[in-house]
């Protein structure tokens, strides 16, 4: 994807949510910076900003990445998906629905994080194990629950999706 | 394995029932939250604001002999840059709000910039504005900074020593008695706490162990960091965003700090990411606000992790000593203890609640208890979950199992024994008012991993232990404003920020008593300017205090539409009779909703409103079960099973009580087996990032099976206790005597973290 400089500024075409969006940013920005602070899409949370905690996932490509160890300059032709992407305008995800639903939160603050990285490892894994789906939340932090509701209301979620399916 | 969606067992030891409370809703705040809607601290964004960042010292103990900001100003895209110079002098103001009311202001604000020397590797010296965050960060390495370093005081033990270097030079011993020490010191104060004769108990007894352990400095851990957004305008007024424990607090410590009128600060709470004790105090609001003054535009700050770990409020290391004595049959006759915990940079540690809390499980006829606040140069220390009471209760909770090993009693049965009731002393507050301790504990004896014998396995090391653990709650201030709006709905303003589903279990309270749905009810979290004055979110006081206020505004609204009805049925207020949320006299009745729509005709909009400071907190037990198997090669311990056993008065919001337990226990595990500030022999914090700094992830606990245990406060009209804090208390005297079952070790610092268990267990061998 052809990318121009612009007063040290580099334009970036990308898809986000399924929609084509045009941003200008610094090199040195992370894609976390530009979809918080140029975009208004703060659903991705700053806790580390080196990859430790997760708050900030989002899907780029079909992987689940760390948004603030992406450069903003890589979304260049890539597809991305938000934790604001997630519901439909028909309503919550299954996931979002059963993390209300099982007191999966307490502060909030880590929940988008968790609920894109297991809506990631529930299109691979329709059928996730309890230690399976610890093992793949095991990059995302939590301080609040203990993760004891956040396992639970992953697998429950799983349950309604195969059901539905 | 299955998904286990049973609702967690429930012990009641009261007959009431009630139609709201005990269920279990959907938080009000849950839709924007699993969607990314929430507006958190960091999520606002003002027209024309610029970003500030902190220049923070390199040097755990120094004497600053110059900053030179010359080339910072002069960078492109650098507004302003502050230093304690820009501060004013506070003089000898004392704090008033937060946690820890009466230190001095000075201390507060050197904290926040160094003033004439830095205290520890982290400390703030200069901050800058400037047009993003990027200039701004390159900014802080163009101010240069001279330092005059000076031997660093690290441990409370080298930092009490009479010849150790004295970091605050105008700091005198505050001394038991009552009066001032001689010789400047790091020991900031010294506590006594004395029931009984000591000696005496001693004396009687059959069997006195004696025991030392030490502690890491742990952090909270939440996950959003600091942050905070301020506009100050041309006339004064000052508008800050942030998100904080308290709103009120803040403004009153912007107050305190910049000298600036109170009703000229307006405090905007954002949502919350976590605090557990850690931010109930200003560290960025007042240097937004100074930095916003002098640029004219508005100033975001925002913390970056390194800087969370390094310069906010840790809870303390230190040591503690506890020696306790007990006859043949297993009644204990004495305890004594002696705390000294790490202040931090300044004074004003959490020793005396460690304290009070040392021996709270237990009826004994004498103890004595003293405590030493000592500076040393690390951050300064703050609240963390039950401050305090972790350390003690880890003591002496390892110290009684210890005891039932050595006189071959039941845990379980000498804990009965000695239990503390209602109407046995406390240490400096009045005697137990009904209290869960026993009743925790049968429910611990007969849960389901009690009652199942451990499951041994070839060549594994395996062990059981539990604990007891007790925190006081704290009763503060709340306020509670609600409007009854035309549909029978009702507006709830409150001030108490919601860390974890605290709209929802005020909300309850407060449609339990005016006989609503839960979901009629929209709970809000207002600004300061908007509802009357409320103190932090902490001391697991909202649900008690602020649901007090709730169910007190419910009442008023309740009086105001019995006197709204009186009129138009033509009788007096107090004909009118309540129950079930309809109003009734002289054969007439109606529904709230009914009764809205009515006086909505007659231009009358009932508002209740409530202001309270309880102090009838009534306090919290908790039992903890721990099953762990220790690794002979790496040390690692893991949890094979838990149980949470704690006593919640009445559980209002169940779902989120259990939440608390769970996540009271995993960050009790991890300050049992993993988390400790690493410090080199400088002073500097090697592990300042969250790779380094380790936190339990999913993978590193089991699910967390809860009992809540129901023995109504009689200081509450619902029996609320508070939940919050006291199932981070257990978890490390739990765990440290499951790995005495397990390997015959006995752990004396935390954390239990592999090396240090691999040591003892080479040492063993």
């Amino acid at each position: 994807m052809a990318t121009e400089i612009l007063s040290g500024k580099v334009h970036v075409q990308t898809t986000i949510n399924g929609e084509q969006v045009d941003f200008l940013a610094e090199p040195r920005e992370s894609l976390l910076e530009v979809l918080r602070d140029h975009l208004g899409l703060t659903g991705a949370k700053e806790g580390c900003n080196n990859g430790n905690c997760g708050a900030c996932n989002v899907v780029m490509d079909g992987a689940l990445v760390n948004s603030c160890c992406v450069l903003s300059v890589e979304a260049a032709g890539a597809s991305i998906e938000t934790i604001e992407g997630v519901a439909s305008p028909e309503g919550l995800h299954p996931l979002q629905q059963s993390f209300l639903e099982n007191a999966a939160l307490q502060c909030g603050v880590c929940t988008p994080g968790f609920i894109v990285a297991a809506k990631a490892l529930l299109e691979e894994n329709p059928n996730p194990t309890e230690y399976e789906v610890r093992w793949w939340l095991a990059g995302n932090l939590c301080r609040c629950t203990g993760y004891d509701k956040i396992v639970r209301a992953v697998l429950d979620a799983a349950e309604r999706m195969r059901a539905e399916a | 394995m299955a998904i286990d969606t049973r609702v967690a067992p429930k012990i009641k030891h009261h007959d009431e029932e009630y139609k709201v409370i005990g269920t279990r809703p959907i938080r009000h705040d849950g839709l924007e939250k699993v969607t990314g809607e929430a507006r958190y601290g960091s999520d606002i964004n003002l027209p024309g604001q610029l970003h500030g960042k902190v220049l923070r010292s390199p040097h755990a103990h120094a004497r600053i002999v110059s900053i030179d900001a010359s080339r910072a100003e002069a960078l492109d895209g650098v507004s302003a840059v502050i230093t304690s110079a820009d501060l004013p002098d506070p003089g000898d103001k004392l704090t008033t709000g937060g946690e820890a009311p009466g230190l001095p202001v000075k201390f507060k604000s050197a904290n926040m910039l160094a003033r004439g020397k830095v205290h520890y590797h982290g400390h703030a010296v200069a901050a800058v504005a400037a047009a993003n965050p990027h200039i701004a960060a390159e900014a802080l390495k163009l101010i240069d900074v001279e330092y005059e370093v000076l031997d660093p005081v690290l441990e409370v033990w080298d930092a009490m020593k009479p010849d150790a270097p004295v970091i605050i030079e105008d700091l005198y011993t505050a001394k038991a008695d009552g009066t001032t020490g001689e010789e400047p010191s790091n020991v900031a104060a010294e506590m006594l706490y004395e029931v009984g004769d000591v000696d005496a108990g001693f004396a009687e007894a059959d069997l006195v162990v004696d025991r030392e352990f030490t502690f890491g400095v742990v952090h909270q851990g939440y996950i959003e960091t600091h942050n905070a957004t301020a506009n100050w305008l041309k006339d004064g007024h000052l508008h800050v965003w942030c998100s904080s424990q308290g709103a009120f607090t803040i403004r009153q410590e912007l107050a305190d700090l910049l000298n600036h009128p109170i009703t000229k600060i307006h405090v905007v709470p954002m949502e919350i990411g976590g605090g557990f004790g850690g931010k109930t105090t200003a560290y960025l609001e007042p240097l937004a606000a100074l930095l916003s003054q002098q640029t004219g535009h508005p100033v975001k700050m925002a913390m970056d992790r390194a800087d969370v770990l390094k310069a906010t409020g840790p809870t303390p290391g230190g040591y503690v000593r506890v020696k306790m004595g007990v006859t043949n049959d297993g009644m204990i006759t004495a305890g004594y203890a002696n705390l000294a915990f790490d202040a931090g940079g300044y004074p004003g540690s959490v020793v005396g609640a460690g304290c009070r809390c040392v021996f709270a499980p237990y009826n004994m006829p004498s103890a004595k208890v003293e405590g030493f606040d000592v500076v040393v140069n690390k951050p300064k220390t703050h609240a963390y979950r039950a401050p305090g009471a972790t350390h003690a209760e880890f003591a002496s909770e390892t110290v009684v199992d210890e005891i039932c090993r050595t006189l071959d009693i039941d845990p379980v049965e000498f804990r009965l024994k000695n239990s503390a009731k209602e109407g046995d002393w406390q240490l400096a507050q009045p005697p137990y008012p009904r209290i869960g301790h026993i009743e925790c504990m049968e429910a611990a004896r007969d849960s389901a991993q009690w009652q199942t014998p451990l499951e041994t396995a070839p060549g594994k090391k395996r062990g059981r232990g539990i604990a007891s653990g007790f925190w006081f709650n704290i009763g503060f201030t709340s306020s509670v404003i609600a409007k009854l709006n035309s549909d029978g709905s009702v507006t709830l303003l409150e001030g108490s920020t919601d860390i974890g589903g605290t709209r929802t279990s005020v909300a309850m309270q407060f449609a339990e008593t005016l006989g609503i749905p839960v979901e009629d009810v929209d709970p809000i979290v207002a600004d300061t300017d908007s509802v009357g004055q409320t103190d932090v979110t902490g001391g697991s006081r909202v649900t008690f205090a602020t649901g007090l206020a709730a169910h007190n505004a419910a009442n008023d609204m309740k009086d105001q539409i019995a006197e709204g009805l009186a009129d138009l049925w033509d009788v007096a207020a107090d004909a009118i009779t309540h129950a079930d949320g309809t109003f009734s006299a002289n054969g007439k009745s109606a529904s709230v909703r009914e009764a809205a729509e009515l006086l909505e005709e007659e231009g009358v909009f009932p508002i209740g409103k409530n202001t309270v400071t309880p102090t009838r907190e009534g306090g919290a037990f908790a039992v903890h079960i721990a099953d762990v198997e220790v690794d002979e090669e790496t040390g690692k311990v893991e949890i094979l099973r838990y149980t949470a056993v704690q006593d919640a008065g009445v559980a209002i919001y169940p779902p989120y009580v259990e939440g608390q337990m769970q996540g009271g226990v995993v960050q009790g595990v991890g300050w049992a087996l993993n988390e400790e500030y690493v410090y080199d022999d400088d002073g500097h914090l090697l592990n300042a990032s969250l790779l380094d700094y380790r936190m339990p992830t999913a993978l590193d606990v089991p699910n967390i099976e809860t009992i809540i245990v129901e023995v109504p406060n009689p200081g509450h009209p619902y029996g609320v206790r508070g939940v919050g804090e006291v199932p981070i208390v257990p978890p490390p005297a739990a765990v440290a005597n499951a790995i005495h079952d397990a390997t015959g070790l006995r752990m004396s610092h935390l954390p239990m973290s592999p090396p240090r268990v691999q040591a003892a267990l080479a040492a063993q061998a």
